[in-house]
């Protein structure tokens, strides 16, 4: 509530231009809702619904309310929407923001670059013009880290998917690399006064009672040991991807040689018709199955899951330097 | 409300197991019900909402979560929107059903003349439910939170009244949220820490204490402070808790893992390489 005339600027300022998604800025309420779900339905995954207000280029998020655990039943699901319709009207009723900005769901080691994670994206950007998905890691939280992210689809990928079309050529052409799909959205938090209040009278500054050791815990190995893995999976799954395109290659140079020689014999043959004075055969014929254009694979799941792979080797790298820092606190303490 | 019955009461606290009760609170209910405090209508004095959570085996009542109830209050009644209250327990059952009525909340200071009559509401919902009070006015110049049982009064038969009987609280943190603690104190925060800054507060935090520990041996040895044997004891305990390895195993085990984590960075670096050399080849290709 405290930044409350500066936001009231912004969106004077901004009204005429619609200027791009640049914060998420975030209720300390939400991220303890947000952390509470996951954390209890851990290893499930879980989603659930942001509301806030779109204030010119900063997305506020002031509460979120989470989804049951979605089953594979149409019935189920019609109740699932009912269940939304409730809470929204529910939380009006007590003067909540009562606009859907987005959606959060937990992941398991970062592993959260899916289609399904993009479709969801897109079905929400046609109702909602602006909206994010934050993602929280409660695996990674052991290892003392506060793993929130915020992410949207970057502008130029939304185009590419809308139009379904993911050819080498339309990427080449856009410039779009497997980097450009997701943007981060830097994440601001903010409490109201009255919270911070509340947070001083309960939890002395003193660096006794602030106990985040977890952060120096020296097993990292079940963690490291499952990103190897899953980052094997994909490399996998990536060679599987590679080889659609290495056979999509080989087949189209096949197709372009066969049609090069039934050209040849064609224009041969012309050549002899014309010699005996015939009328000439034309050049192309589209009922022959060489001449049919073979499809391209698309480039999404290579995308995917080239992104997938780098992010498993960030938090590798992450965490593979903190364990340093770790080691050689151990030495020193050791060595005292 | 009970002032002028003690007399009454004494027999019934010596039979009553309502005394060693205690209720734990999560950080996110305090949260939850500031927010509703900051949303309240514009003539509400207060807001009063209903308490979830579960009751732990040895008789804690765990709270863990919250939401608050539309209500109208004047000075002899009090209105509950009984079907808004219903409608969201259904809801919040749906995700997680574990979590069963347990009470409910108000801000302001201690117990006043309407909450008999909620509370008795709510004892129609849950047996011996727990009532939460939030000074969120900061009347007495700190922010009170304090939880209530309640505990009949009968003369025979007859019920005479209500004794709102104060419980212990218990209000740390969880692991999870104590890693967010940095960010939900202040008012605002820019941005939140990456994984190396966390580690140096944290470093530091460390460091702070052992100076701590340092200067206060230093000041008993002196004998600016007089000794204290509890304390002697649990710096002698934590000192004792640090493994015995002979130099040269610890050594070894040290470099092992530093090694280990040097053949991941590698592993991981070769495999972004690897990555970036794939792109320019494939748009390489394509141009081709």
């Amino acid at each position: 509530m405290a930044n409350m005339p500066r936001s009231f600027l912004q969106v004077a300022a901004t009204e005429e231009v619609a200027s791009p998604l640049r914060v998420v800025q975030i209720e300390g309420l939400a991220i303890l809702k947000i952390i509470k779900h996951c954390k209890e339905f851990s290893p499930a995954l879980v989603t659930g619904q942001l509301l806030g207000l779109d204030v010119g280029s900063v997305l506020e998020v002031t509460n979120c309310f989470p989804f049951p655990i979605r089953e594979e039943d149409e019935e189920i699901e019609a109740e699932g929407a009912n269940y939304q319709l409730e809470m929204m009207r529910c939380l009006r009723e007590v003067n909540v923001d009562n606009n859907t900005v987005g959606w959060y769901q937990s992941t398991l080691f970062g592993s959260y670059q899916t289609v399904e994670l993009i479709e969801t994206f897109m079905n929400y950007q046609e109702n909602i013009k602006r909206c994010v998905c934050i993602i929280y890691d409660p695996s990674r939280s052991n290892q003392g880290v506060l793993a929130l992210k915020a992410l949207k689809l970057s502008d130029a990928f939304m185009e590419l998917h809308r139009k379904k079309n993911f050819t080498g050529e339309t990427l080449r052409e856009k410039n779009l690399s497997w980097v450009d799909i997701f943007e981060e959205i830097p994440i601001k938090v903010s409490n109201s006064a009255l919270i911070s209040a509340f947070m001083t009278e309960l939890e002395a500054d003193t660096p006794v009672t602030r106990c985040d050791y977890d952060r120096l815990q020296l097993s990292t190995s079940p963690f490291l040991e499952r990103n190897m893995e899953f980052l094997i999976e994909c490399m996998e799954d990536l060679s599987m991807e590679q080889q659609k395109f290495q056979f999509y290659y080989r087949s189209l140079s096949r197709q372009q040689a066969q049609q090069q020689a039934w050209l040849q014999k064609r224009r041969a043959e012309n050549a002899a018709r014309k010699a005996s004075g015939e009328d000439l055969l034309p050049e192309e014929d589209p009922s022959n199955p060489i001449f049919k254009p073979l499809p391209e694979p698309s480039r999404l799941e290579s995308f995917l899951i080239t992104n997938q792979i780098s992010n498993y080797c960030n938090q590798v790298n992450g965490v593979a330097g903190q364990s340093f820092s770790r080691l050689y606190l151990m030495k020193a303490l050791h060595e005292e | 409300m009970a002032n002028e019955q003690t007399v009454l009461q004494f027999p019934l606290f010596s039979s009553s197991s309502s005394s060693s009760l205690s209720a734990k609170v999560h950080p996110l209910v305090v949260f939850n019900i500031c927010d509703c405090y900051v949303r309240r209508p514009d003539q509400a004095e207060r807001v009063i909402g209903t308490l979830l959570g579960s009751i732990l085996p040895d008789g804690t009542v765990d709270i863990r979560n919250s939401y608050a109830v539309p209500h109208s209050e004047s000075s002899d009644q009090v209105a509950l929107d009984i079907d808004y209250h219903h409608n969201m327990l259904i809801s919040h059952q749906k995700v997680n059903p574990k979590e069963v009525i347990v009470g409910w909340y108000s801000t302001g200071l201690g117990v006043t003349g309407g909450s008999a009559l909620i509370h008795e509401f709510y004892s129609r919902e849950v047996p011996n439910p727990v009532h939460l009070t939030v000074d969120t006015g900061f009347r007495n110049g700190e922010g009170t939170i304090k939880a209530y049982v309640s505990v009949n009064l009968s003369l025979g038969d007859r019920q005479l009244a209500a004794q709102f009987q104060e419980i212990p609280l218990d209000l740390r943190m969880v692991e999870a949220e104590q890693v967010g603690f940095d960010i939900l104190k202040p008012t605002a925060v820019d941005k939140i820490p990456t994984d190396l800054e966390g580690m140096e507060a944290s470093l530091e935090r460390l460091l702070a204490l052992i100076d701590d520990v340092y200067k206060y041996v230093d000041n008993v040895v002196e004998g600016h402070i007089a000794p204290d044997n509890s304390i002697g004891r649990f710096i002698s305990d934590t000192l004792a808790s640090v493994p015995k390895i002979p130099p040269a195993a610890f050594d070894k085990l040290v470099n092992d893992s530093l090694q280990d984590h040097l053949l991941l960075l590698y592993l991981s670096s070769i495999t972004r390489t690897q990555l970036s050399l794939a792109e320019k080849l494939n748009t390489a290709a394509q141009i081709l």
